[in-house]
């Protein structure tokens, strides 16, 4: 198990540390287990109520276990337009899973996004990050390819 | 025919940005010399006079606001470039850091001299994570070469949030909470983080400073729209052969900027309209091309210069499909604070999706039109006022495209 303790004690000296420290969690685990929350509520000293509504409030947090590789489509009007439901199609058939699922494996997770700010070629879809443009459904196994 | 002018992105391709003995050489760093050998006053006249407003979307002048932070006695006071970049459609914040991170950093630090602040905070949006690492790594050799003097400079990273854009949720943001907008007044250059004055202004609004300082407001005052002088990033989306982000002047047409150095539509389409600034930002149809960009004019218009995103769309494209899509961002980015809007854009995108689906009739569109009307004037923050703008401006210069889709009366 991570050092939760220890992750929110080194960020909380700076009472604003709250989110980079979920941040940091995030980093290892790509979502926030209870146990982060609490630690985090305590290291802050706030309510675990609060600690708990900063987590949710964010899109990049989330309080559900997700895959190591976390596949965001871009879902904003310049996407749509180019085209961003085929990939999503495309998506869900190679993983075999429906948006906001995870892989039973643990390996992917497919959230929708909003736009990524890279839309000099649409539409876009970003792992864990790294943002892939002008995707279309043949380029979706090649991509996964590099993941797998 | 038109030209582009580069101000801001004077270094693009030309320096290394991940070496600030490029951008020095270049000049850099001249102009902060310059503006701590001037006086506080001197320096925000000076960026008063030259014109410059904010890049952000809201236009206000640039050297007025900070006169408010600087006016107030205070043991801290900050400086705070807003990176949020949300905008559907925009990405020349991401061009500037990508490009020229120093002049950034020059920009807020001259700021900081100005008002009186030894601390500046970027807030970079958390999609943007290789530009977190290229700021934090411009930083660390700005403080090695000791140009920045006593003014430190701080990265957050964001975590999805559209609505921390808005300058006090951001400060919000800044803080470790939930990114909920403030009442306001009082307004952020008052009080805002830590309740201490705060100067947020936009990427590209820091990035004019140094030129600005260096060449003098005239200068400035002599380039673009008289009201909107300097130039404006676009960046180009949607059915444009170029998508691409360009520096202008703010004197430059639409038409010049699609037709031009868009390079026209792709695939040999047919302009049907083009919605600027942004997902709030209005729809514009071929009959008002000839306006220039600059926030007035826009205005005039009934559009908006925003962000400067251009996101243009061919005759192929359904726009009542494109505004459903548009309103689900609303109703996804609502961060819930004030009910007008978190109940509004839930009914705007429930409303849209029926006319789409060719469930809607005539008393539907008069429905979505008084909730717009209301939400215009009664929410909280700048989210909720302008989520109507691409509704409106659809029913208005697209209307045949909304009445086809209901059903026979
Ligand atoms: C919902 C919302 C989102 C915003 N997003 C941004 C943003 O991403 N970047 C930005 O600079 N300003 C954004 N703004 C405007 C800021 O509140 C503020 O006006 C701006 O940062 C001031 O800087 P400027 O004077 O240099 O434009 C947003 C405003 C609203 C209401
Ligand atoms: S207008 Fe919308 S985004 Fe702004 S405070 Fe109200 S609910 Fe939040
Ligand atoms: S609209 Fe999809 S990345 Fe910008």
């Amino acid at each position: 198990m991570l050092d939760y303790k220890g992750i929110m004690t080194d960020y909380a000296s700076r009472k604003e540390g709250i989110i980079e420290a979920y941040h940091a969690v995030q980093k290892e685990l790509n979502y926030l287990p209870k146990e982060a929350i609490k630690a985090a509520a305590e290291a802050f000293k706030i309510p675990e109520k609060e600690a708990y509504g900063v987590a949710t409030f964010y899109s990049y947090f989330s309080v559900q276990p997700r895959g190591k590789y976390i596949i965001r489509i871009c879902e904003s009007a310049p996407c749509h337009i180019a085209g961003a439901d085929e990939v999503v199609e495309a998506l869900e058939q190679e993983l075999g899973i429906k948006m906001g699922d995870t892989t039973p494996d643990l390996k992917f997770t497919l959230e929708f996004a909003q736009c990524v700010g890279q839309c000099q070629e649409t539409p876009v879809i970003t792992v864990n990050g790294k943002p892939y443009g002008g995707v279309t459904k043949d380029m979706v196994p090649r991509i996964l390819a590099e993941y797998k | 025919m038109a030209q582009e002018m580069h101000i801001v992105l004077k270094n693009r391709d030309k320096i290394n940005p991940l070496d600030i003995n490029d951008y020095l050489a270049a000049g850099g760093y001249q102009s902060l010399v310059k503006a701590r050998g001037m006086a506080q006053e001197e320096v925000i006249e000076e960026v008063k006079n030259s014109g410059l407003r904010g890049r952000g979307g809201a236009g206000f002048n640039t050297g007025l606001k900070w006169s408010f932070s600087y006016n107030i006695k205070s043991d801290e006071k900050y400086v705070i470039c807003n990176a949020d970049e949300g905008e559907p459609g925009t990405y020349k914040d991401r061009i500037i850091f990508e490009s020229d991170p120093h002049i950034v950093l020059e920009g807020m630090a001259i700021c900081g001299h100005a008002i009186g602040s030894k601390k500046g905070y970027i807030y970079c949006r958390g999609e943007y994570p290789q530009v977190v690492d290229l700021l934090k790594k411009a930083i660390s050799q700005a403080k090695e070469k000791g140009v920045l003097g006593d003014f430190d400079i701080e990265v957050r990273m964001g975590a999805g949030a559209y609505v921390c854009g808005e300058e006090s949720a951001l400060i919000e943001s800044i803080l470790g909470q939930r990114g909920e907008p403030r009442f306001k007044p009082p307004f952020p250059p008052v009080s805002g983080l830590n309740w201490k004055p705060s100067i947020v202004n936009n990427v590209e609004t820091f990035a004019n400073i140094p030129a600005i300082i260096h060449k003098g407001a005239q200068w400035f005052t002599g380039i673009g729209a008289k009201s909107y002088p300097g130039t404006k990033l676009l960046s180009l989306t949607g059915d444009v052969k170029n998508r691409v982000c360009i520096e202008v002047p703010t004197d430059t047409t639409i038409r010049d900027v699609i037709f031009h150095f868009g390079g026209g539509m792709r695939n040999n389409g047919q302009f049907k309209a083009v919605q600027i600034g942004g997902t709030s930002g209005g729809f514009i149809p071929e009959s008002l091309l000839d306006t220039p960009i600059d926030f007035d004019s826009m205005r005039k218009i009934g559009a908006t210069l925003g962000t400067g995103a251009v996101f243009v769309m061919d005759q192929s494209r359904d726009i009542v499909d494109v505004v459903t899509r548009i309103s689900k961002f609303f109703e996804h980015e609502s961060c819930g604070k004030c009910n007008p809007c978190r109940e509004g854009v839930f009914r705007c995108h429930e409303i849209m999706k029926k006319i789409n689906k060719g469930l809607a009739t005539e008393e539907d569109l008069e429905k979505i039109q008084l909730l717009c009307l209301v939400m215009e004037q009664t929410c909280l923050c700048g989210c909720g006022q302008a989520a109507p703008s691409p509704i409106l401006t659809t029913l208005k210069h697209f209307q045949e495209e909304y009445e086809q889709k209901l059903l026979p009366a």
